[in-house]
């Protein structure tokens, strides 16, 4: 079967019920969706699939002949970053990075879909995405800058997290 | 590990019930949640596995006061509906797991995930499901006590007049839901309550639907309908004492939207 990530047709030789994870990862060689839980819980494995973010470990490759997948390294490259992925840098909005793939594949289907600069209705788009870390706050001003476009994007020196819990 | 299972992609929902047969042997992949996880493990090998995405059973219709979901409608699609169904499904996991959970996998999915079986209970659907002996339409309720060797084809049910939905929080988006009550009042005036959480699947509260108008009493009274036991979210013990506030509440926004 074919699939397409991140605008290249690739074949696929993997089982039908392999998990869309475990082909992009290993036989395909796309290393951005991360496998974490492997079970629907962490959101690490998160990419779009047909422009909707799904779990990648929950889909079996064989129920999404022809897709169009996209991983984090589909959004941009180091060079060409996508407004999210420049304002995550900018922020510095990640701890370990591990959720960071899932998390910027899932902010940038929230505001692609007009989701608002509001920290409340950021934090439910996220929502399948928190693990442990205690970088939240920056996370939650990334998006709500790459929403407005409000961040310089020739720095990262300072991180203006100025989010307050209420 | 990959699944060396037969694959079967039905285009209809004759063909997913002709590829189904008598469900032995057989694994259905809906939105996958459950299974491709199940599989990838080695925890589920079935012979064969049907992927219902193309088989035509994912829509929503109305007519007359009647409601219909397709068993592969996404749980998302049910967000917006009215009290006690469209809450209940905007409390399943988080964006992403709504919008590839489908309505049947909820219903048929092992303790502890059925949490649509709470308002779809409340609202007396009737369960369509292909299998041995052919299609058959039942009471969910019936459906849900013996659904081994059967195929959800979709549910119904007559929009009620008022409903309300309950649930003990979540701390978090990947928690499970520990107990949630659904009600409803009909058209004709009757109050339907059910539970989940209180068993191995959820169910009907009818010692507390016919003590209805007195809140308190109901609530206690549906302690006899249900035997909560242990598991790894809450004790019996604790779900047997929040049942009853649970269905306080319930009934209580009932008589404020009435």
């Amino acid at each position: 079967m074919n699939i397409v990530v991140n605008g290249n047709n690739r074949t696929v030789e993997s089982p039908p019920l392999t998990p869309l994870l475990h082909v992009l990862r290993e036989e395909l060689d796309v290393l951005g969706p991360k496998a974490g839980c492997e079970n629907g819980g962490c959101g690490a494995c998160t990419v779009l699939i047909d422009g909707a973010p799904r779990r990648s470990c929950l889909t079996a490759v064989g129920s999404v002949p022809d897709a169009e997948v996209t991983t984090v390294e589909g959004l941009g490259a180091p060079e060409s970053m996508s407004d999210v992925q420049q304002a995550f840098v900018h922020y510095c909005a990640a701890q370990c990075g591990f959720c960071t793939p899932g998390m910027i594949i899932a902010a940038t289907a929230y505001l692609e879909g007009g989701g608002s600069a509001d920290r409340t209705e950021i934090s439910e788009a996220l929502a399948g995405h928190v693990c442990r870390c205690t970088g939240y706050l920056k996370i939650l001003d990334a998006v709500a800058a790459a929403r407005d476009g409000n961040f310089d994007l020739s720095t990262t020196a300072e991180s203006p997290h100025t989010t307050v819990l209420t | 590990m990959a699944s060396t299972a037969e694959v079967i992609r039905p285009i209809s929902s004759s063909e997913a019930a002709s590829a189904f047969g008598d469900g032995a042997g057989v694994s259905v992949l809906a939105g996958g949640t459950l299974l491709v996880p199940d599989l990838h493990f080695g925890r589920a090998q079935p012979e064969r596995v049907i992927i219902l995405g193309d088989a035509g059973l994912n829509y929503v219709t109305r007519s007359n006061g009647t409601v219909t979901i397709g068993a592969m409608t996404p749980v998302v699609a049910l967000v917006g509906e009215s009290s006690p169904l469209g809450p209940c499904a905007g409390s399943i996991g988080d964006n992403e797991i709504r919008a590839q959970a489908t309505v049947g996998g909820n219903l048929c999915a092992p303790a502890g995930f059925g949490d649509l079986q709470g308002p779809l209970l409340a609202l007396g659907a009737t369960a369509r499901s292909a299998g041995a002996g052919g299609e058959r339409s039942e009471p969910l309720d019936d459906f849900l006590a013996d659904r081994s060797g059967r195929l959800l084809l979709d549910v119904s049910y007559t929009e009620p007049a008022t409903g309300a939905f309950a649930s003990l929080g979540r701390p978090h988006a990947h928690h499970f839901t520990v107990m949630a009550v659904s009600g409803v009042r009909t058209t004709g005036g009757a109050t339907q309550l059910a539970v989940v959480g209180a068993g191995a699947v959820g169910s009907r509260l009818g010692s507390a639907e016919a003590l209805a108008g007195d809140p308190d009493a109901a609530g206690e009274a549906a302690a006899a309908d249900v035997q909560p036991s242990d598991d790894p979210l809450a004790s019996g013990w604790y779900r047997a004492r929040t049942l009853p506030a649970l269905v306080k509440q319930v009934l209580s926004e009932l008589e404020a939207s009435a």
